[in-house]
């Protein structure tokens, strides 16, 4: 081999890995984007009033989206109530039947229902509960919700508990506990802080989701504390004002999106470091 | 071999002996009695997740039957919808996903690429691939509508001044648009899923390669790469699959128009967006189980997409074992 070719088969690897990085670092160029937009435009738009009032009608200064921010509150808030019971029951199933016909059954309708676009859970809801019901609610909303965190919840809890040694459940069935007491009381509490790390990012998943609450939760310009009713949400509302044509209304839609884009970062953050402090570890 | 373990595992779901483990365990005691309901919960917890999959299908078929009735096949190849006279075809709304979510791929590819072989291969800590990862994380978490947002007030603005420069009808939205907003959503799922699996790629066959003289880009293209195939082509999968089926940053940036899209630049429609756009404002039977209809469409793409991602991870570990 030549010296040429060499530095020939050198020069290309040089410009391999130019581009690499280049065109890794220019993908982060729009989160940069986003988030200085946002918290430009958004942090002048907030203000104390901007929490405790309610939206006003155009043409009038000021308003604020307290009404958004308790409905995303009771609409996740009902997710977080339906989905997590039913979610840490089956992440405990699988775990416990990892290798069973069913259970890969089981496995396979949870790829299934964590690919639904979110749009096609909003009709579903719409389906089953704003049908019979004859009206949009927060109910609605809160169980369209509660289907797309199902998957997100079992996933992580499932894996949490693959990761606990067959050992420490020996232990415990050594000393005479029975098998229900040993899942609920030496496995679960062993993988709590895997579980709270996917609830958590479950439900900041759900916080930013508006596609099934447009035609379940609906919205609304009142503060409305009745499940039955509809409400409004701070997704909602951003998608609702942003494409208004009142210049006002968008001014409300950044500093909305910027608390929107504060409450799922934060619980993120949250997320990652409860993981991080009570790791499962063995 | 495995239709006796099959038979072995549904016996055990059933049966009503807890283990070998539980030797005190006999019918009557009461913690027996306590363990069977508490599998027998866990065990209905899992079959509520599989009926709920089943029911979503079901429900939108049955809801969709006046449309597959009426419209029959013709449904995929009409180019018409029209709710004043009842006429519904879907074909503008399938180009517009179709076209959307593919080139929103074409796009993201390369970054999504660099990424994972950045954060995979070249350095896997240090400042700089610390930054890039929490980004790339962040990116995921945040909210569809905002990106839509950020498309409405940054992108449209820009699109549009290229438009004019081009001579192109200035709409600003349009399915190159909502193709670059859709490709800055699905770079963070194809990278991190194609970070994990270049990570898992052991380092003796790494390092056979460069041992042979082989530069780190001989060794990424002959070795890293077709190692990581499937992985990489699960993680495209996976990004495909969230591209067609999403909502609101498309809605807010595509204009909305329900006609056969006539180029890159023009205004359409894909089929989440028209569900959402319509969805509330269908009056009629036929519109709403038009609508209902692409939903299932939706529907069983997504789960295809699921099942065959699957299938590629499940290929990518027995190559890893074996």
């Amino acid at each position: 081999m030549d010296n040429k070719n060499i530095s020939k088969r050198i020069f290309k690897d040089r410009i391999f890995t130019v581009c690499v990085t280049f065109l890794a670092f220019i993908a982060c160029l729009p989160l940069l984007g986003i988030l200085f937009l946002i918290i430009k435009n958004g942090a002048s738009s907030i203000n104390l009033g901007f929490f405790i009032h309610l939206p006003k009608p155009v043409g009038e200064e000021g308003g604020g989206i307290a009404n958004a921010i308790v409905g995303t509150f009771i609409v996740v808030g009902i997710a977080f109530l339906i989905a997590t019971p039913i979610s840490l029951l089956t992440g405990i199933f699988l775990s416990e039947n990892r290798k069973s016909r069913f259970s890969e059954m089981v496995r396979v309708s949870i790829d299934i229902l964590s690919g639904i676009p979110s749009i096609v859970i909003g009709i579903i809801a719409y389906l089953w509960v704003v049908k019979p019901m004859k009206g949009f609610s927060a109910l609605s909303g809160g169980i369209a919700l509660a289907m797309i965190m199902l998957p997100v919840v079992i996933k992580s809890a499932e894996e949490t508990l693959k990761l606990i040694p067959y050992s420490l459940r020996e232990a415990s069935f050594a000393l005479g506990v029975p098998y229900y007491r040993t899942v609920l009381k030496v496995i679960l509490p062993t993988g709590f802080s895997g579980i709270i790390t996917g609830v958590l990012i479950a439900v900041a998943r759900i916080a930013g989701e508006t596609a099934p609450l447009l035609f379940t939760a609906f919205g609304n310009p009142f503060m409305n504390f009745n499940i039955t009713k509809p409400v409004n949400a701070l997704p909602l509302l951003v998608f609702n004002y942003a494409t208004s044509p009142y210049e006002q209304w968008h001014k409300i839609a950044w500093g909305a999106a910027f608390i929107l884009i504060i409450i799922v970062f934060v619980v993120n953050i949250l997320a990652r470091m409860i993981s991080k402090k009570w790791k499962v570890t063995f | 071999m495995k239709k006796t373990s099959k038979k072995q595992e549904i016996k055990k779901v059933f049966s009503k002996d807890p283990g070998p483990w539980n030797f005190y365990s006999r019918a009557g005691n009461k913690y027996f009695l306590m363990d069977w309901i508490f599998k027998k919960i866990l065990f209905i917890s899992g079959v509520s997740i599989f009926f709920l999959v089943l029911m979503i299908f079901i429900f939108l078929v049955l809801n969709s039957m006046p449309s597959i009735k009426e419209f029959g096949f013709r449904f995929f190849l009409s180019k018409s919808w029209d709710p004043v006279f009842e006429k519904f075809g879907a074909l503008p709304f399938i180009a517009g996903t179709i076209f959307t979510s593919f080139l929103a791929l074409l796009i993201s590819l390369p970054f999504s690429l660099s990424i994972s072989l950045y954060l995979g291969e070249f350095s896997k800590s240090g400042f700089f691939s610390g930054f890039l990862k929490n980004s790339i994380e962040l990116l995921a978490g945040v909210p569809s509508v905002v990106y839509g947002f950020f498309g409405m007030f940054v992108l449209i603005p820009i699109v549009r001044y290229l438009e004019i420069k081009f001579n192109i009808e200035p709409y600003g939205v349009g399915i190159f648009t909502s193709s670059i907003i859709l490709s800055i959503m699905i770079i963070p799922f194809s990278a991190s899923l194609g970070r994990e699996v270049i990570e898992l790629i052991p380092q003796d066959i790494k390092e056979a390669g460069y041992s042979l003289g082989s530069t780190r880009y001989e060794v990424i293209k002959r070795i890293v790469l077709p190692y990581a195939k499937s992985g990489i082509t699960a993680g495209i999968l996976m990004a495909l699959g969230r591209a067609i089926g999403e909502t609101m940053a498309v809605t807010m940036v595509i204009g909305n128009s329900n006609v056969m899209p006539k180029g890159l630049f023009s205004p359409a429609n894909t089929m989440a967006s028209l569900i959402a756009n319509e969805f509330t404002e269908a009056v009629s039977r036929i519109h709403l189980s038009s609508l209902i209809e692409i939903g299932l469409v939706l529907f069983i793409i997504s789960a295809v997409f699921s099942i065959m991602g699957k299938i590629f991870i499940h290929k990518f570990s027995i190559t890893e074992n074996g």
